[in-house]
């Protein structure tokens, strides 16, 4: 060990992560060092996105506990970091799922940000591939402390294909980014600041430019949802196939994913990775036009390549699944090695219907002590 | 009687204007300091001990020489005036009655970091005073102070003055940093720090008003002599704006070597309670620093008279003790309610909220409700440790101590009074029409001698 801190410099750091080690390159943060590991060791992220520069930090689910700050200087940070934007250092040790700190700092998150959330869950058409949702069914409690009204905002329709439905927004500013950086002229940002601060454009100026429909997709919520898909299907009703089309928008990768019902195409959106983020395609992140998004919308426009392969845990995932775990069946374990024949087969077995006990018999109604075995 | 430096002139007619205040020995520092190198000034600054006097108590020297210095990118001095947090009003009295002293510092300190360009970034409901600070830049400039060439030096440096546009968290660094360079106040997320990336990438250093108004005194008379004032490693003066249940508020300048008791009691400060009221609580720094009952305000946990010094006020840490912060001196008699100043507090901190993370964003406004509840009579004890438990999340979990300075205060009130919170639940009608008083206090409450 002491060996390799004396090469000047380092080709990689080394990290340890919830006890287990990797080496990165520097520069690396400490989430997209736990994404090279994978699983429960990652921590959650619902404003960081890898492909928008400066995005990050804000909702705090990522926070992690550094134990040890590196081999140089093994103190410990004094607050809880958030992960996406440290970068880690040659013998930093971190602690996420194995720290209780961490676990309680992220339940109180989850609190937060659910506070003003609607939970409209059953109306939006998010549902189903919603970060919070995974996020709430990950982390959080099943019951909210907060009993004052919750905050809401009138609907907004943002240019001619996004409506932005700012009640459910949890202010990741992912979408401000992307106007910052796919665009040439942003018209929206940030109005007004804490609980009220909302997402808005300039007065009764829509958005209205060729990418504005890649704000839909970093969405983590169903603040900003496509005009063409609303109410028209449940995102866990369609399958998802990969397809491709030649585009000639400067910029667009025309790689996509047909959400499909039957033959008709419900919806157009880039494809995503396993963390919920559109796909790099030779190293360039695959953002799509709205020509693409929003007016191809029949399956001989495209190519299609085959079924999504969805690897994330979200329920448009039904089917789909990689690396599933199936439930272990204990039906046939109950009944001695054979599959059953009725469902009233099971009963048989139970005690309700053992021999010698004779309803009739019994004084008043039956109970549960009236089949006990050795009465 | 304590040593004035800051103030020592501050009584004397017409000491805004340059010709009076050069008079009265004013410009002397920076001839002095054009004689010395750049780094000699950072090292006096250093042997002085100077602390921060925006709040956090940071080394003044020590923040000085994290600079970054490459080559060919300019440096910048940012003066942070944006003095928002209740009950701190020190810089204004600075800036409004002595404002050349500022522009000497400025000036000093300029020189020291290498700023040619330095920002003074004022709080927008200060309106009045940008236009006194700008009248006295124009004045240095005339007489040479300012501009190219400086005293035929060849420093140049340039001082301009922007106002904020009325936000609280315009006066954390980073958020300040980007106030000022015309975007959305957001505090930035740090490492890289503004040592390293502070305006337009620049490095640069953010210090209080205060704390560039004491780099004059250190210069003219040296850092060890400035070292010798104070006690400890609280050396200097400080400015503390007292204001509450007193009968002399006002801006003091204190030499942190009386005590607390000293400081409310005699007549040379805050000069008593008015009405003959016993004191019940105190926020000794500003409204984020926790509050402290009268008996731990006045002597320590450890049964040591409590100082007006860092250390001391933080001596018990959170548990018993408090902090030094910006100097604003808020002082509460035993009619005030805790529940109730609480509440304000909270109210003002979920108002300030920038929006930006979500623990500050929505748990502030959460406490303000759930204070605000308690306080109309309609409270469960419940409530109480809810409160607890969403300050404890917000805490330490933000990107900018906002949220800690909106924890603190609701943390201490519930540490220290939490019998009154309780009562409040339980009487909800008595609490409606008089307050609990000082019923809460387990030992006697304290009574001066000279009272």
């Amino acid at each position: 060990m002491a060996d390799e801190i004396k090469k000047e410099p380092p080709a990689n750091f080394k990290v340890t992560i919830d006890n287990i080690t990797i080496e990165v390159a520097p520069g690396t943060t400490i989430l997209n060092a736990a994404r090279t590991i994978g699983g429960d060791v990652t921590p959650p992220a619902m404003c960081y996105y890898s492909k928008l520069q400066g995005s990050g930090g804000k909702c705090r689910t990522c926070l992690v506990e550094v134990a040890a700050g590196s081999t140089a200087d093994p103190r410990p940070m004094p607050k809880l970091v958030a992960s996406c934007r440290t970068t880690v250092m040659d013998g930093m040790i971190v602690k996420n799922i194995t720290s209780e700190k961490v676990k309680d700092a992220r339940a109180g998150v989850v609190e937060f940000l659910l506070l003003n959330h609607p939970l409209d869950c059953p109306i939006c058409d998010q549902a189903g591939e919603c970060h919070l949702q995974d996020l709430g069914y990950e982390h959080g409690k099943e019951g909210t402390r907060y009993e004052f009204k919750r905050r809401t905002f009138e609907k907004e329709d943002i240019g001619p294909y996004i409506q932005l439905h700012m009640t459910r927004c949890i202010l990741c500013y992912r979408c401000t980014y992307v106007a910052d950086q796919l665009t040439e002229k942003r018209v929206h940002g940030i109005l007004d600041r804490g609980e009220h601060a909302e997402i808005s454009t300039y007065i009764s100026k829509a958005i209205d430019n060729e990418f504005s429909g890649n704000m839909i997709d970093v969405c983590p919520v169903g603040a900003l949802t496509d005009k063409t898909f609303r109410f028209k299907n449940r995102v866990w009703f369609t399958k998802p196939v990969d397809a491709h089309r030649e585009c000639t928008t400067p910029g667009c990768c025309g790689k996509t994913t047909l959400w499909l019902r039957g033959e008709e195409v419900f919806r157009v959106t880039a494809r995503k990775d396993q963390w919920g983020e559109v796909q790099s395609f030779d190293g360039k992140p695959g953002w799509i036009c709205n020509t693409c998004r929003f007016d191809k919308k029949k399956t001989g426009d495209w190519t299609i390549e085959g079924v999504t392969k969805v690897n994330r845990h979200s329920v448009i995932a039904q089917g789909h699944y990689e690396g599933l775990v199936t439930p272990k069946e204990t039906v046939q374990q109950v009944l001695g090695g054979r599959a059953p024949r009725l469902l009233m087969d099971i009963h048989d077995e139970s005690e309700v219907n053992r021999n010698g006990v004779h309803l009739s018999e019994i004084n008043g109604p039956a109970h549960s002590d009236d089949f006990k075995k050795d009465q | 009687m304590g040593k004035k430096l800051l103030l020592a002139n501050a009584h004397v007619p017409g000491i805004r204007s340059y010709e009076v205040y050069r008079r009265e020995g004013g410009y002397r520092s920076v001839e002095k300091a054009f004689k010395m190198s750049p780094a000699d000034i950072v090292e006096e600054v250093k042997k002085s001990g100077l602390r921060g006097r925006g709040g956090a108590g940071f080394p003044t020297g020590l923040k000085w020489s994290f600079i970054a210095k490459p080559e060919g990118v300019p440096r910048h001095l940012v003066v942070n005036a944006d003095e928002s947090e209740p009950g701190t009003f020190k810089d204004r009295y600075l800036m409004e009655f002595i404002p050349h002293y500022l522009i000497e510092g400025m000036i000093v300190s300029s020189f020291a970091l290498g700023s040619n360009v330095s920002y003074i970034y004022i709080r927008g409901e200060y309106a009045w005073i940008t236009d006194i600070l700008e009248e006295a830049i124009a004045e240095a400039k005339q007489n040479g102070f300012l501009g190219k060439n400086i005293l035929g030096t060849g420093f140049d440096c340039e001082i301009y003055v922007q106002r904020g546009a009325g936000a609280y968290i315009c006066g954390e660094e980073t958020a300040l940093i980007e106030s000022l360079e015309g975007k959305r106040g957001n505090p930035r997320i740090k490492p890289p720090f503004p040592a390293v990336k502070g305006v337009w990438e620049r490095p640069t250093v953010v210090n209080n008003v205060e704390t560039i108004a004491a780099v004059v005194p250190i210069i003219n008379d040296g850092g060890e002599e400035y070292a010798k004032i104070g006690i400890g490693k609280s050396t200097g003066t400080k400015l503390i704006s007292a204001c509450g249940n007193i009968n002399k508020p006002g801006v003091y300048e204190i030499d942190m070597t009386i005590s607390v008791e000293e400081f409310i009691f005699s007549d040379e400060y805050c000069g008593g309670i008015p009405n003959g009221k016993r004191l019940k609580a105190c926020i000794p720094g500003g409204s984020s620093v926790p509050i402290l009952p009268a008996n731990l305000l006045l002597t320590t946990a450890k049964g040591e008279k409590r100082m007006m010094n860092y250390e001391s006020l933080a001596d018990g840490g959170f548990a018993t003790g408090t902090m030094m912060g910006s100097g604003g001196f808020i002082v509460l008699d035993e009619d005030q309610c805790v529940v109730k100043h609480t509440m304000t507090l909270a109210r003002f901190y979920h108002h300030e909220s920038c929006g930006q993370c979500s623990p500050c964003r929505e748990g502030t406004g959460w406490m303000e409700r759930i204070l605000k509840k308690i306080d109309s009579g309609k409270g469960e004890m419940k409530d109480i440790d809810l409160l607890w438990d969403i300050q404890r999340k917000i805490e330490g979990n933000t990107i900018c101590p906002l949220g800690d300075a909106a924890a603190w205060p609701v943390a201490a009130a519930i540490r220290h009074f939490r019998d009154e919170f309780e009562w409040h639940v339980l009487n909800p009608n008595a609490c409606l029409l008089r307050n609990y008083g000082l019923a809460h206090y387990a030992d006697p409450v304290h009574v001066p001698a000279s009272a």
